[in-house]
């Protein structure tokens, strides 16, 4: 006799499942992890892991301060998620304490403070990743150059040792392999007043947008494919977020050429795809509603690129998607289905 | 009337499990020693009994009677004595006992005389309504709403369409499916006296595309019968939950029941299969509703089917008779698995709204504790009234149930598609359920305490009138002895006045 659990129907139950979902998100980043480590060396590797143990630490030390239980929370696999995404937004050779201190801060304050899974409005992995990049630009803003670029390509050992005691070999420090990224450079020699069409002649630069970049980005949206076809998240805030950030590139483009990037460069450069697929589309922190989805993708977008090319900072991801986060109650209050039956 | 179908957004594709019980013909179930028979098998006030204990009842006979309007009268399944009037446990959620009567079969099983009706055309409207009334019928869907009231538009409505529903879209239940397979002709009669007596223009026979035998069965009866006019089996799409009464409509007819409404107010009337073919008992046969077919399956029956049972014929005996491995107080579903509901007593009688008895379900609600929602969004994607699970949920959850009405609470059907579809495993309907309940009860305490406000404020009113009316009396007597006094003043002033000032 099969027991029945529930005190009322439905007695069936779907397969979907919170960790089922998780998982897959891990899964749809691997493609463009293995094209990061491609590109940029396997310093994001050692980042990867050390945000996942410290991440599942730090869960599970706020649970058991919290007195929630741990079995349910620690398998449910958002904490390793939080840290993934984290871990392959920060340059590929941060420092250990950078990945440790941002990923204290995503799981202890953007997380657990506000009551855990399910309940936090802001996306941790982007508070974390702002909180970084406000307090240490320096070493949020060292990227490193694709690795046909470099002088000596890092191998293992030496992205090991540069994660963890900040030197390759004795009185070699980061500076001395590290460049700006694609989107930055754009950025300082447009104020530099040169012509966007020459920038992206140089080496630093590949077909569309940054060397490597492009590639990294393609495939962060072949895995966001993946996870709108296996359902994990619907189409509407990528969709929308991408055709809000081109239609304003396009525009600007068309209008001032000599101040932005093309629509497609802005497309495959730095973390957009990354940012429409995997970190917009955040359950806990995006809009619910159909159309609420849409306006926050929208939203997201469009402050992407206006961070990117008027505001301080060379990328907009992380900004844009905590500011929609903010309105985020406003806007499922506005976009409310019709219900059947009722007079619009 | 319809330029190809409508549909509804959200609903699920779920695994039917239908084969089980549609592999054998409708069987009969034997003749239970003792009936029991709860007053209130319907919708509405329960019936009042006309028997005594110790009276002898024949088949088919009246023993309790409408109270009512909105209530139904209630017939002996089969022919016996009244053993007793009195409070027996009842298939309901709460697990309480009811007012039955109980009948000691004597196993004759005689008939009282029937009157069949031959021409029912002969009849006016209002007779068919009256008979159908007097016969006991009730929506057999499973809401049991005496039938005679939705077949009575009233003089400010007009019916477009009759929608015999035939949809059967939850798991496992297959007593509709089985009706139409092997009585379309009868499921017709009730067709035909239908249409008489709403006097409609066209009628929809809707049946899910998973049942193609039903569709066979159904158009065939039709074809016999070229004399019934716009009358078409339209085959619709299997998706749960289309057989609900307002997605079934907008399936069929691509318009929407207003909220709050009735489908009358858009012309339409929905009848079930099952309800539909004990009208054509009715009028025809001279038949009061006494039996329906009954759906047993599940994992653990041995003997699935579809079985022609009494009314009152207690569930055990149903379920013994199918080989069913369940102890005794085990739970078992009566209804579908996404909208039924568990009951764990042995001898509850099977009664005119149980259409299904599920014993083990083959992919039950996992036995977890639920996380948090994660506000995915899939409720609501899922949900074919177009509600906010999410937020409802948030708010019944925090019993603010203002809001939750404000997020339309009370438009929830209670379908099942949001707990079905969350990957969190929240048990969303059940917190619905509770947040309705709870707003019903506050309505009811609002609605005791303002006729005590009113009346604590009229007796205020009332104290302050007779105070006032006291005052005024008493300053009309001090104003007539002040008079009286002056006149004395006049007389003998000196007196008076002295004393007067001490």
């Amino acid at each position: 006799m099969m027991p029945l659990h529930r005190l009322s129907s439905p007695f069936l139950s779907g397969t979907n499942r919170v960790t089922l979902q998780m998982l897959t998100v891990i899964v749809a980043l691997i493609p463009a992890v293995i094209t990061l480590v491609f590109f940029f060396g396997p310093g994001v590797l050692f980042t990867i892991l050390l945000a996942i143990v410290v991440a599942l630490l730090a869960e599970a030390a706020m649970l058991k301060l919290r007195d929630r239980p741990l079995k349910p929370f620690l398998t449910d696999g958002s904490a390793i998620v939080t840290a993934v995404l984290l871990a392959i937004a920060l340059p590929p050779l941060s420092p250990w304490w950078l990945t440790t201190v941002g990923i204290l801060f995503a799981i202890i304050f953007a997380k657990h403070l506000y009551g855990g899974l399910g309940y936090n409005p802001f996306n941790p992995a982007m508070v974390a990743y702002v909180i970084l990049l406000i307090s240490f630009p320096l070493e949020m803003t060292t990227w490193l150059p694709v690795h046909s670029l470099a002088e000596n390509p890092l191998t293992i050992s030496s992205a090991f040792q540069m994660i963890f005691s900040g030197q390759v070999t004795i009185g070699q420090g980061i500076d001395t392999i590290s460049g700006a990224t694609p989107l930055d450079s754009m950025k300082t020699q447009i104020g530099l007043l040169q012509h966007p069409a020459q920038i992206i002649n140089q080496p630093l630069f590949g077909h569309f947008s940054g060397k490597g970049w492009e590639w990294v980005n393609i495939w962060f949206a072949i895995g966001g494919l993946l996870l709108i076809y296996r359902r994990v998240i619907s189409w509407h805030i990528p969709v929308a977020m991408l055709t809000g950030l081109m239609v304003i590139s396009l525009i600007t483009w068309l209008i001032a050429p000599e101040i932005t990037g093309s629509p497609l460069f802005h497309l495959l450069s730095g973390g957009t795809m990354l940012g429409a697929f995997f970190i917009a589309t955040d359950p806990i922190t995006a809009a619910t509603t159909i159309k609420g989805r849409l306006v926050f993708g929208v939203g997201v977008g469009l402050l992407t690129y206006i961070i990117r090319v008027w505001g301080g900072y060379p990328d907009g991801i992380a900004f844009a998607v905590l500011l929609m986060n903010m309105l985020v109650p406003l806007i499922d209050y506005y976009t409310q289905p019709r219900v059947y039956g009722s007079v619009k | 009337m319809t330029d190809g179908l409508g549909s509804f957004p959200g609903g699920l594709v779920l695994d039917g499990q239908k084969k089980r019980s549609t592999l054998t013909a409708i069987r009969k179930t034997p003749l239970s020693k003792k009936l029991i028979l709860p007053l209130q098998q319907h919708i509405g006030e329960p019936s009042t009994p006309l028997v005594a204990v110790g009276d002898y009842v024949l088949k088919g006979q009246k023993i309790a009677k409408a109270n009512g309007h909105v209530s139904a009268c209630l017939h002996a399944p089969s022919s016996g004595t009244i053993v007793a009037i009195d409070d027996q446990p009842v298939p309901h959620p709460s697990g309480l006992s009811a007012p039955c009567v109980t009948i000691e079969t004597d196993g004759e099983d005689r008939w009282i005389e029937r009157q069949p009706i031959h021409d029912f055309t002969a009849l006016t409207e209002h007779e068919v309504r009256q008979r159908l009334r007097d016969a006991g019928i009730v929506g057999l869907g499973g809401a049991g709403f005496p039938s005679y009231i939705k077949l009575n538009p009233g003089v400010h409505h007009h019916v477009d369409t009759l929608i015999i529903n035939g949809a059967e879209c939850e798991p496992y239940i297959t007593c509709d499916d089985m009706i139409m397979r092997e009585r379309a002709e009868g499921i017709l009669d009730g067709v035909e006296i239908m249409r008489y007596a709403l006097r409609v223009k066209h009628c929809v026979i809707a049946i899910e595309d998973n049942k193609p035998e039903a569709i066979s069965a159904m158009e065939m009866a039709l074809k016999q019968r070229p004399h019934i006019e716009d009358t078409i089996v339209t085959v619709i799409p299997t998706r749960y939950p289309t057989g609900s009464e307002k997605q079934l409509i907008q399936v069929v007819t691509n318009k929407q029941v207003p909220s709050h409404g009735l489908p009358i107010d858009i012309g339409i009337v929905c009848h079930n299969v099952g309800t539909t073919y004990a009208i054509g008992r009715a009028i025809s046969h001279g038949e009061p509703l006494i039996s329906r077919i009954v759906t047993v399956t599940g994992k653990d029956v041995k003997h699935a089917g579809n079985f022609e049972t009494l009314f009152g014929t207690p569930m055990d005996e149903l379920l013994a008779f199918c080989e069913t491995q369940r102890e005794p107080g085990q739970p078992f579903i009566l209804g579908g698995p996404m909208m039924g509901y568990n009951l764990s007593g042995d001898h509850l009688p099977v009664t005119k709204t149980a259409n299904c008895i599920i014993v083990g379900v083959d992919e039950p609600a996992p036995d977890i504790k639920p996380l948090p929602c994660i506000r995915c969004g899939e409720c609501a994607t899922a949900c074919p009234v177009s509600l906010l699970p999410q937020q409802l949920y948030w708010h019944s959850r925090a019993k603010d149930l203002d809001k939750t009405r404000e997020y339309n609470l009370f438009d929830c059907i209670e379908c099942g598609c949001c707990s079905y579809v969350c990957p969190s495993k929240i048990p969303l309907v059940h917190y619905f359920r509770f947040a309705k309940t709870e707003t019903m009860n506050q309505q009811q305490e609002r609605a005791k305490s303002d006729v005590a406000r009113i009346r604590h404020e009229n007796r205020l009113a009332r104290l302050e009138l007779e105070k006032h009316e006291k005052e005024l009396r008493h300053q009309q007597r001090k104003a007539a002895l002040a008079a009286s006094q002056a006149n004395k003043e006049n007389a003998e002033p000196s007196q008076s006045d002295s004393q007067e000032k001490k």
